[in-house]
């Protein structure tokens, strides 16, 4: 072994820099992309009520108090009650949690299954990435609330079934998306090299591809919860997604805007500003995110 | 272990190390790539004959030299013996099992013993494994060194072995220089203790310096282990300092194959001749006497490659018959194959 010892110049590397302050790091991402930071401040925020819901929701957003229906926005009541005396800002909050629920379980199972579809099937190619591609064309001509509507015609209500009708649709849209990352990773020698080594196809998939194609998968989560929001919001309003008594923001437009858009607005305004709130923090938080991890975008 | 299987063993070994067998032989081997036209139904158009008909053999012990210009089917031989690629015809013989036949747990056994480096070193290791990782994880997967103590023993080992500080196994490989990460690559390569390695112009993404350290590395593993090498490369003075018996690879097809010193002294085929005649001397006072003989023309495309010899139009000693006939490996001298009708 002494044979092979020799001394290399430039052998040691000094060690990186120590990183900055983590507050100062925040700062400069915050006056990069104050866009990113505006949609990142709302959905913290909408996280925060959706997880302290019952702490932070001043009157309880199920119990009907038949004293106190349509009553507008006043110090007791900030956003007013709806026509069965429940608290319109209660059930906004607890409707958060039903929002945020169904939509990163949904963006988390959709784009995981492409993911893992997208990268096997540009890894196997050939015959099994032409018929596996054709068939997610099939799903991709659908848009996506018909698709969601036909599974829930399939499964029926509730919000384990709008969590599958929402997840559905996603799947080919990130396998799309993953599988053109992966094509040109399965080019790369380190697979190649991964081959050699006789490591069996799940292990270079999940081990050496996965993971190199994380950047497009983050983005298309982020993507996929504010438009699961809207897809949940959409199909409870069209009376296929959760029902009463949950508090779910669909749910409240529905109940508002049918009998009551002249009477008591305050009913229909405030879940659907919520909704619009949400899908656009949720974008601009995504689209930040692209900018940041995409290379081939990043201005530097 | 009884008395009688060791005494087998070693016999076995003695018979592995025995010079004059072939570790790899390589019969016939032909890869077509298919040039398909249509989106649904595909059509086969015609064929790319990256490898067109060539044997060779590669003995225990030695290494085997493979040069020629871009496109010559030289990487594809590699990747064919590595079955990376499916041979299209032929047979790639290792140490006496024919590697199309076997079934795939055999096949993951005879690929612990033949192992690759690739050429470029900075896309040939995963950019989010630690250096420690992309080389124990080889012997994780085939369960040599189970226990992780001794197993991180062992990358400490190899990387030493490779001239890199143990301490570089907790980093990534973007945190490193090339010349390093080749190091890295050629250490990943030994973790399963391979007796065959395939060189995949190793060296020529790296700058002369570090190629020269990257040339003695591999040197010094031959002698340690007893390795042997299929060596491709385009750069003949690396090639020269390091083989044994070089073969010359013309569009799919071996032109000449000789012992090293051999065919750099008495260069027989016009191609390999012409070949060593673009190598440039470093002495300013011989290159500007010497008479430079540039082959004319372009390489033809593999998909329609010339009748006849294929480096028949580009030959400078071509006559008719060499548009007709197919030349095929002659032995002019002991150990010197040559593809030329006129030799």
């Amino acid at each position: 072994m002494d044979a092979v010892s020799q001394t290399i110049p430039g052998k040691e590397i000094e060690e990186p820099a120590a990183s900055k302050p983590w507050l100062v790091s925040l700062f400069d991402l915050i006056r990069q992309q104050p866009l990113g930071a505006a949609g990142a401040f709302i959905v913290i925020i909408m996280v925060f009520l959706a997880v302290f819901a019952n702490l932070v929701a001043p009157f309880d957003p199920i119990v009907n108090d038949y004293g106190s229906m349509h009553i507008p926005p006043d110090g007791t009541h900030w956003l007013g009650t709806d026509q069965f005396g429940r608290d319109v800002l209660s059930r906004l909050i607890y409707g958060a949690r039903t929002a945020l629920v169904v939509g990163f379980v949904s963006a988390f199972i959709g784009a995981t299954a492409g993911l893992v579809l997208g990268v096997s099937s540009a890894y196997f190619g050939g015959l099994f990435d032409l018929i596996f591609q054709r068939v997610m064309d099939v799903f991709m001509a659908f848009p996506l609330i018909i698709l969601a509507l036909a599974v829930v015609s399939i499964f029926g209500t509730g919000v384990e079934n709008l969590i599958i009708a929402i997840t559905i649709p996603f799947i080919p849209r990130c396998a799309r998306v993953v599988r053109s990352s992966a094509l040109s990773i399965r080019e790369i020698p380190y697979v190649d090299a991964a081959r050699a080594l006789g490591f069996n196809h799940r292990r270079i998939i999940l081990r050496h591809m996965v993971p190199n194609v994380m950047a497009p998968y983050l983005i298309m989560i982020t993507a996929f919860v504010g438009q699961a929001i809207l897809l949940e919001a959409s199909l409870t309003f069209l009376g296929l997604g959760v029902q009463e008594p949950t508090p779910a923001w669909g749910l409240m437009l529905q109940g508002g805007a049918e009998e009551y858009a002249e009477s008591a607005p305050w009913m229909a305004i405030f879940p659907g500003l919520a909704i619009s709130l949400a899908v656009f923090g949720f974008n601009l938080f995504g689209d930040a995110l692209r900018d940041v991890l995409d290379p081939k975008l990043r201005s530097q | 272990m009884s008395a009688e299987m060791v005494k087998q063993e070693t016999r076995q070994r003695m018979a592995q190390t025995d010079t004059t067998k072939p570790l790899v032989e390589i019969k016939n081997l032909k890869k077509y790539f298919p040039v398909t036209e249509g989106i649904v139904i595909q059509k086969k158009v015609a064929d790319v004959k990256a490898i067109d008909d060539i044997s060779f053999k590669i003995l225990k012990g030695e290494t085997l030299g493979l040069v020629g210009e871009s496109g010559c089917g030289k990487t594809t031989t590699g990747r064919c013996i590595l079955q990376l690629e499916r041979p299209t015809s032929g047979q790639i013989i290792y140490d006496g099992t024919d590697m199309d036949t076997v079934d795939r747990r055999e096949l993951n056994k005879l690929r612990q013993r033949i192992q690759v480096i690739f050429q470029d070193p900075y896309s040939s290791l995963n950019p989010r494994m630690k250096i420690g990782q992309i080389i124990s994880e080889p012997m994780r997967v085939h369960g040599i060194e189970p226990d992780p103590a001794t197993r991180n023993k062992r990358v400490n080992e190899l990387l030493s072995v490779c001239g890199l500080s143990p301490k570089m196994a907790d980093r990534y490989p973007h945190e490193m220089s090339g010349g390093q990460r080749q190091r890295i690559g050629i250490a990943r390569a030994l973790s399963l203790n391979p007796e065959f390695i395939v060189c995949d112009e190793a060296v020529s993404a790296l700058d002369v310096s570090i190629q020269a350290q990257v040339i003695n590395l591999l040197e010094d593993l031959r002698d340690e282990f007893d390795l042997t090498y299929l060596f491709i490369a385009h750069d003949l003075s690396v090639v020269r300092h390091l083989c044994h018996r070089v073969a010359v690879m013309y569009l799919g097809k071996l032109v000449e194959l000789a012992e090293c010193d051999e065919l750099f002294d008495n260069p027989l085929n016009p191609y390999t001749q012409a070949l060593l005649g673009s190598v440039p001397i470093p002495d300013p006072e011989i290159e500007r006497q010497r008479e430079h003989r540039v082959i004319q023309g372009e390489v033809p495309s593999p998909m329609n490659p010339p009748s006849g010899c294929v480096f028949h139009p580009r030959c400078p000693k071509a006559v008719d018959n060499c548009k007709e006939e197919i030349p095929g490996l002659r032995e002019i001298k002991p150990g010197h194959w040559v593809a030329c009708t006129e030799v």
